[in-house]
């Protein structure tokens, strides 16, 4: 085995377990979001592995560094306890993950059963940030300017909810 | 090749986190005494000998090694151990990617001083900042302590903040030298530039033959002293140190964050801001203050001039001897810097901690970036 795949392997079984332990962690919110915060780092090395260095990059900058850090925020600050989740709909939740597990497990099985192709080698600097900068901002920079609005909307309307008078 | 790699890990952990990190706690013992006119650090001695005080770091060690270890009731025991695990690793695996010292030949052989030299070595340590975050947020939840959490939160909006400015503050330097890598930008700064270039290069006005001679080293703060500033306060905003230290505060809070913590895991949370610190004076080095390089003596003339009479082998050798003791005195410098910063400025309040973060630095570094993306595009054509 070289490196590369144990690597690989490594940060994939890391991937898989911290996400399991977020999903089934879920009453202890706070750990819920540290096994997602190894899920993102897991997930970072997964695509430094794969050359793609500025996605790796700011996989850990901003889910890492900044999201997730912010969802801990508001779970500190609501100190939520256990019975703040209803049993109501949990057969519900429960039986829909199951069936989207059921889904993706056929799908692996399906995959493994063939063999897998060989991918052609990549062009130089592929997935570097000069790579991805000059495609976004000359082959998508139409959907890299609807989204930088989409985000100025939202902030403005965070400001106008924060803002607005308490009666 | 790993043997290569490890003695440079050993090299930057040997001086750094095993030398520099202590002494600099003496430092900043010794240069806060001066500036208020005190003795400062001089009673710890080993038979009388007491080395100016250099024997305190020494003490701090044995000391917080023998204190109880304490975890208070209620706390979240995993959480509580590993916290300041967090806070101090991110600030010791930075390193990695900060050169102290460039590339040199020897025959064929290559040896760069640099312990990685990642194409995109800034993002590095950016993402690394950014989960150093986690230590300080856990170590005050998990304390089970009103001030402990209230400290965490104060920290974690503080660095979140922080990290945005932090990159963009930094992006004018990008464009200026063309690449994220410490190594590139630290050889493209080994060279001088001329200080009225601009007047030919912007407005097609010949100049005079000898003005040419007046030069200055092509350092990142001649071409972007803003962003020094700025970049320099962004850093030490999110080391949380004084007169950045909303996370503490003695007569609000306490000690914030890390209130309930004692012996050596408290150790580990005070030597984190000295290894950031070091971190944040190597990174201001590679960046701003042209790394590893002589000014007015570019590699190629080291080993050019003492390669003719003693050989390239030896020239080679003494130039990366010349270039370290060059990139520790900068570091030393900002060093320096950082410790008069901190004992000069009173602390700031909460609300101008994050209007300097959202309201000053933030519009002054995308004004930053529009006039050196229009200055290089007239420069160019």
């Amino acid at each position: 085995m070289t490196v590369f795949s144990f690597l690989f392997y490594l940060f994939a079984a890391m991937a898989v377990v911290s996400a399991l332990a977020m999903v089934l962690n879920v009453r202890n919110t706070v750990a819920a979001a540290l096994s997602l915060v190894v899920t993102m780092i897991s997930l970072a090395a997964i695509y430094v592995l794969m050359e793609a260095h500025l996605v790796g990059a700011i996989q850990i900058m901003v889910y890492a560094g900044a999201i997730v850090v912010l969802f801990l925020f508001v779970v500190m600050l609501l100190n939520l306890r256990q019975d703040a989740f209803a049993p109501g709909r949990q057969w519900l939740v429960k039986s829909g993950a199951a069936l989207v597990g059921l889904l993706i497990g056929a799908q692996l099985v399906r995959l493994l059963a063939t063999p897998l192709p060989v991918a052609p080698p990549l062009p130089e600097g592929f997935g570097g940030y000069r790579a991805v900068g000059i495609a976004l901002y000359t082959d998508y920079v139409l959907l890299v300017e609807m989204a930088s609005l989409l985000l100025l909307a939202a902030i403005v309307g965070a400001l106008i909810l924060a803002k607005r008078k308490i009666e | 090749m790993p043997i290569e790699e490890l003695i440079k890990t050993a090299v930057i952990l040997g001086v750094v986190v095993g030398a520099l990190a202590p002494v600099i706690t003496w430092i900043e013992r010794k240069q806060s005494a001066m500036m208020q006119d005190r003795i400062g650090a001089n009673r710890a001695d080993i038979a009388g000998i007491t080395v100016l005080g250099l024997l305190h770091p020494l003490a701090d060690v044995v000391k917080l090694f023998t204190k109880e270890d304490f975890i208070p009731q209620g706390a979240n025991r995993v959480m509580h151990t590993i916290a300041p695990l967090i806070a101090a690793l991110p600030a010791i695996i930075a390193y990695g990617v900060i050169p102290f010292g460039g590339v040199y030949m020897f025959g064929d052989y290559e040896l760069s001083l640099a312990v990685a030299d990642p194409d995109w070595g800034i993002l590095y340590i950016f993402a690394i900042a950014s989960i150093a975050t986690y230590g300080t947020v856990l170590g005050g939840w998990s304390s089970n302590n009103n001030w402990s959490l209230l400290g965490a939160m104060r920290a974690s909006a503080q660095m979140i903040s922080y990290e945005v400015t932090m990159g963009l503050s930094i992006v004018g330097i990008l464009m200026v030298f063309q690449t994220l890598s410490l190594v590139t930008i630290g050889v493209e700064q080994d060279t001088t530039m001329r200080v009225f270039g601009f007047v030919d290069r912007l407005f097609g006005v010949p100049l005079p033959a000898f003005l040419d001679w007046v030069r200055i080293p092509a350092w990142g703060i001649f071409y972007q002293p803003l962003a020094f500033v700025m970049f320099l306060a962004c850093m030490m905003a999110e080391n949380k140190r004084p007169p950045f230290d909303m996370p503490e505060g003695e007569s609000e809070i306490i000690a914030g964050f890390f209130l309930e913590y004692s012996g050596m895991r408290f150790g580990l949370f005070y030597m984190s801001e000295f290894i950031q610190v070091v971190v944040i004076a190597g990174l201001m080095t590679a960046l701003f203050l042209g790394g590893w390089t002589i000014p007015y003596l570019s590699t190629e003339t080291i080993i050019g001039g003492v390669g003719s009479v003693f050989g390239t082998g030896f020239a080679t050798g003494l130039c990366i001897l010349l270039h370290f003791g060059s990139f520790m005195i900068k570091v030393l410098v900002m060093i320096w810097l950082q410790m008069a910063l901190r004992w000069t400025l009173p602390r700031f309040r909460y609300d101008q901690v994050m209007d300097l973060c959202w309201k000053m630095i933030l519009p002054l570094s995308i004004v930053n970036i529009l006039v050196t993306g229009a200055v290089m595009l007239a420069a160019r054509s």
